[in-house]
This record gives structure tokens, C-alpha cells and sequence, in this order.
């Protein structure tokens, strides 16, 4: 390759808010019904339904906003994008074009030449689509609306990144504020968080953009990492080649690690957008926002600040923990019951992890009750069991969130305090052991630990290892 | 008639709207649009210097509901309503991406 080139990547974000209803009737958005159980006339498109907007969606749109340093329009209106899918039961979707919920927001990202803002350019309202399933014996789709009309903010940001760190840095930064407000889990996997990548290339240099084309189909970090190289590839090669870039919609295989175009250029793109004439205006008033704005949670930079201060606990511990709202939660409830937050913060940074690890799970996949935690922590505390059978206790609580006192009392897991019984262990383990009690007496330190190890054999972990390490010099 | 409507937007706005018209429906529909587009015109010769445009004509506005689930299950009604229906759900001629 001769020349540099630069990439420039703006991402448009759906997710799907937490509401309990649709944005425009009350079915229920719960995941995973059977096909249709959630539709009524409204979601379905049925002729003389009328539409009623959820307020919690304006309430989520605005506090995101609010979030993410946008003005929020005190006006804002919906219209009508007309298209043709089965998956669109009114051949329209209600969305916002002409004046969206929010303008003009940034968020700030770390890069590794320091803060960089990544501009915001709108967030709007929306619905979303039903699911298409294609039949595998018959000739034809079938389509489930459960979907149709769950509520939606786009989330779309200026041509700011440069590269795929700084797209994974800006998704990161916007799930997590999200958590944190409770608009959603944004859950790429799931599809509740979703982007698509609009992506160009140029001379580096140049101040005029390439022709740019939109990635969807993207629902992990990876594959958003690998289409971003991917994408930036072929269209170097097409501009090496003296070939042009066409303006177009491609789909990510994330198996096969390329794109294909998903519409041929002759299939128009003209949505006739109007405004939506069963939709009368939104007003936010003045009182209204400023509700909304007093009700934003403690978002991640104010509660890193008040970990450290609060529960005195290192920087690394704090931003482990703020990473994922369900961690500081955990880690906030935890504490409030135990009073320990150096024990809880512990537990949650050095075994979750290393569990969450091995299951391949997201933080938010928890289930684990703070106050299983907490009597965990008691019990370890007031040496009724000792760490390592702590150990094995918590990854209970991790997979089936048991309660550790009866788990300790029905398994018998209870350290030894019978002195002589540990006595009588003791002396049997020096006895037939009589090289290694003879090396310890000679000056070998280490054989020590060889004796403790079949003592706390011998009483099947369940003696305090402080105890016997006591009671062996003792015997010795 | 000031305004034209060509074969070739005829076409588009068939294909856009998903209508096949015989020769006859695709000349009146033709003369329709003609004449919609020289109301239209009428209205632009209008003085509309300051108006805001309007989007709503009654003035009402936060028109909302709460974030209440309001029925269960009804998709043996809402299925009454589909051509064809196969395993609870909306059967369609079948569409790829």
C-alpha cells in the first residue's frame, strides 16, 4: 500500500428500552412469548387502531440525553417512514425525522493520546419491527409481532472515530450509561443494544469524507471489531484498484468474517417520511425536565469518586467495580448488610471474576443475592468456616445463589474447634510422617507445610489452618 | 394544467407503492396527481412569511399513557385477522434478506 489512508466511523445505536410496555399500546415487552401472545390491533398494524405514546419512553430518551450532554428539543414530534416488509405490519414505521428528543450531545472517550469527545448528533424515538422466522418446510415466512412496537432510541453519533478502539470505547461508554440509568441492559447479544457502523475511507490528509458504507448485522464487540477491519480493507483495496466505493447497506457474517450488499442500488431507498398525523406534538416543560434531570442516578464518574471516599477502597478496586452498574450494585448492597466493603469488594473482584470468566458470562448475568454474599462474609469472618472452604461455598452462591448457612451446616463444612480431636490428628499425622517431622526438627521450614497439608487432609478441610499450624509447632 | 407527471415517475411511485395499474387506472391516476401537485401550487403562491408550519391541526399535545401492561394474551383474535396463520403466527410468502 502507497498511500495512508484514515478511517472514519459513525455509528448509529438502537436500543431497546426497559419499559414494560410497547411504545404505543399495552402489550408487554417481556422477552421470549410465544408468537403473538404480546400483539393487540395497535402492534399489528390493524386498520383504525390508534396509537398512544408510553410517557416512561419519553422520560428514558430525554434522561439519556440529559446523559450524554445533549439539549433535549422541548418539542419534538413523531412521523411516518414508509416502507414495505412483513415484518412492518402498518408498512410504516413511527419514528422521529424532522424533530427528535435530543440534538448536539458528546461523550467523552480515554484513547490512548488522551480524551477525545465523540459528538452526538440526535437521539430519536422509535418502534421496533417484528421477527421474521423463515419456515424450513414450507415455501414461506412467518412472521411473530411480539416485538412490533417495542420501544427504541436511535442513537446517533457524528463521523468522530478514527478507529475500531475508539468505536469499542464510545459502545462501551454509552452501555454503561445507559445501565446506569435503567433505560436498558443493553445486551449486544440479545439484540437490546444494537449498532450499525457507517464507515469511509480517505487519503489521510484529505478534509473531504469517501463514499461511506452502513455495516449491520453487528452483535458482539468482536464482530464489530472485525467488520471495522474488514470494511476499512475492501474499501482501500477498491480505491487501490482505481475502483469507486458504492454507497451502500452490507451485512456482516460474523462466521465468515466478510460483508455482502444487502439491497441492490436499483431497489430505491425513498421513505416518503410525513409527519404523523395520529401522534399529536410531545412538550416537555421546563418542571418536567428539570424532574427528570433531579431523578438521574449517580452515574459512574460520581460513584468512582465516592467509593474511594466513602468506603475507602483503592482506584483499581473502584473502577473494576463502577464497570458494570450490576457489580456496583452488588457491591452497595453487600455492603450495607455486612459493613465490610474491602471483603466485598474482594469476593467480587477476584472470584466473580475469575467465575464469570470460566462461564463466559457478562456481569449483568448475575444472580447472586447481596445477602447470600453478606453471610458468606460473616461466616469467614467469625471463623466458622475457614478460606477455602469460603471458596468453595461462593461458587454455590455464584451458580444457585444458595443460602451458605444451611449449606454449611447440611455439608458438615463447619471448621473443627474440638481441640483434641485436631490433637489426635496432629499426632497421627507426625507418626506417619516421621521424615518429614524429623527435616522440620533439623531446620527445614518447609517440611511444616508438607504436615499442615496432610493435617488439613486428614480433617477434611474443615480444620482453621492457623490452628494446626499452631498445635504442629506445639507437637514438633 | 401546469404540472406533468412522466411514465417514468408513474413508475416509481408504482413500484414505491406497491400498485400495478392497467393502462386506463395508470391515466387517471396520472390527471390526479396533476391536478394534487397544482393545488399545491396554488398554496405556494400563498404568503406564508413568519407562519410556523403545522403538523397537527387540533391544538392538543402530551397526549400520554402509563407504562402499564393493559391485557394478556389475545393472539387468537388478533390471528382471526391474518389471511393465513401456521404455529401462532402470521404466514407470508417468504422473504429473504
Amino acid at each position: 500500500m502507497s498511500r495512508q489512508y484514515e478511517t472514519v466511523i459513525g455509528l448509529e445505536v438502537h436500543v431497546e428500552l426497559a419499559t414494560k410496555t410497547k411504545i404505543f399500546c399495552g402489550c408487554s415487552t417481556e422477552f421470549g412469548g410465544a408468537p403473538n401472545t404480546h400483539t393487540c390491533p395497535v402492534c399489528t398494524g390493524m386498520p383504525g387502531s390508534l396509537p398512544v405514546l408510553n410517557r416512561q419512553v419519553v422520560e428514558y430518551a430525554a434522561a439519556v440525553g440529559l446523559a450524554a450532554n445533549c439539549t433535549v428539543n422541548q418539542r419534538c414530534k413523531f412521523d411516518r417512514k414508509n416502507y414495505f416488509y412483513p415484518d412492518n405490519p402498518q408498512n410504516y414505521q413511527i419514528s422521529q425525522l424532522y424533530e427528535p428528543i435530543c440534538r448536539n450531545g458528546y461523550l467523552e472517550i480515554d484513547t490512548p493520546s488522551g480524551p477525545k469527545k465523540i459528538g452526538i448528533h440526535e437521539i430519536h424515538m422509535e418502534e421496533d419491527a417484528g421477527k421474521l422466522i423463515h419456515d424450513e418446510w414450507e415455501d414461506c415466512s412467518l412472521v411473530d409481532f411480539n416485538r412490533s412496537g417495542v420501544p427504541l432510541i436511535e442513537i446517533v453519533s457524528e463521523p468522530d472515530m478514527r478507529s475500531a478502539e475508539e468505536v469499542i470505547a464510545y459502545l462501551d461508554k454509552l452501555r454503561l450509561i445507559i445501565q446506569y440509568l435503567g433505560a436498558s441492559d443493553c445486551k449486544l447479544q440479545e439484540g437490546s443494544m444494537r449498532a450499525d457502523v457507517n464507515l469511509s475511507v480517505r487519503e489521510a490528509g484529505s478534509e473531504t469524507l469517501g463514499t461511506r458504507t452502513e455495516m449491520k448485522n453487528l452483535n458482539s464487540f468482536k464482530a464489530i471489531t472485525r467488520a471495522i477491519e474488514g470494511e476499512r480493507e475492501r474499501q482501500i483495496e477498491l480505491l487501490e484498484m482505481g475502483k469507486k466505493v458504492v454507497q451502500e447497506t452490507r451485512r456482516w457474517d460474523d462466521n465468515k468474517e466478510a460483508s455482502h450488499a444487502m439491497r441492490s442500488k436499483e431497489d430505491a431507498q425513498d421513505y416518503r417520511y410525513f409527519p404523523e398525523p395520529d401522534l399529536p406534538p410531545i412538550v416537555i416543560s421546563d418542571e418536567w425536565l428539570s424532574s427528570i434531570r433531579a431523578r438521574q442516578p449517580e452515574l459512574r464518574t460520581q460513584k468512582l469518586i465516592r467509593y474511594k471516599k466513602e468506603f475507602d477502597i483503592p482506584e483499581y478496586d473502584a473502577q473494576i467495580l463502577t464497570s458494570a452498574k450490576k457489580l456496583a450494585d452488588l457491591f452497595e448492597a453487600t455492603t450495607a448488610l455486612c459493613k465490610k466493603p474491602k471483603k466485598v469488594s474482594n469476593w467480587l473482584m477476584v472470584e466473580t471474576m475469575r467465575l464469570m470468566k470460566e462461564k463466559g458470562m457478562e456481569a449483568e448475568d448475575l444472580s447472586f443475592s447481596p445477602e447470600n454474599l453478606a453471610k458468606l462474609i460473616e461466616l469467614t469472618e467469625s471463623g466458622t468456616i475457614n478460606s477455602s472452604v469460603a471458596k468453595e461455598v461462593f461458587e454455590e452462591i455464584f451458580l444457585k445463589d444458595v443460602d451458605p448457612e444451611a449449606y454449611v451446616e447440611e455439608q458438615g463444612l463447619k471448621t473443627v474447634n474440638d481441640e483434641g480431636a485436631l490433637l489426635e490428628v496432629v499426632r497421627k499425622v507426625i507418626e506417619e510422617n516421621p521424615k518429614s517431622a524429623a527435616d522440620y526438627r533439623g531446620g527445614k521450614e518447609k517440611a511444616l507445610g508438607f504436615l499442615v497439608g496432610q493435617t488439613m487432609k486428614a480433617m477434611k478441610g474443615k480444620a482453621d489452618p492457623g490452628a494446626v499450624n499452631r498445635m504442629l509447632k506445639e507437637q514438633l | 394544467m401546469a404540472n406533468i407527471i412522466s411514465d417514468e415517475t408513474m413508475d416509481y411511485v408504482g413500484i414505491l407503492a406497491k400498485l400495478s395499474l392497467s393502462g386506463e387506472e395508470r391515466e387517471q391516476a396520472k390527471k390526479d396527481m396533476e391536478r394534487m401537485l397544482d393545488y399545491i401550487d396554488l398554496l405556494n403562491r400563498l404568503d406564508t412569511e413568519g407562519v410556523e408550519p403545522m403538523s397537527h391541526v387540533f391544538p392538543v399535545h402530551n397526549v400520554f399513557r402509563e407504562d402499564v401492561v393493559e391485557h394478556g394474551d389475545e393472539s387468537e383474535q388478533i390471528l382471526a385477522n391474518a389471511p393465513e396463520a401456521k404455529e401462532g403466527a402470521f404466514k407470508v410468502p417468504k422473504t429473504v434478506e
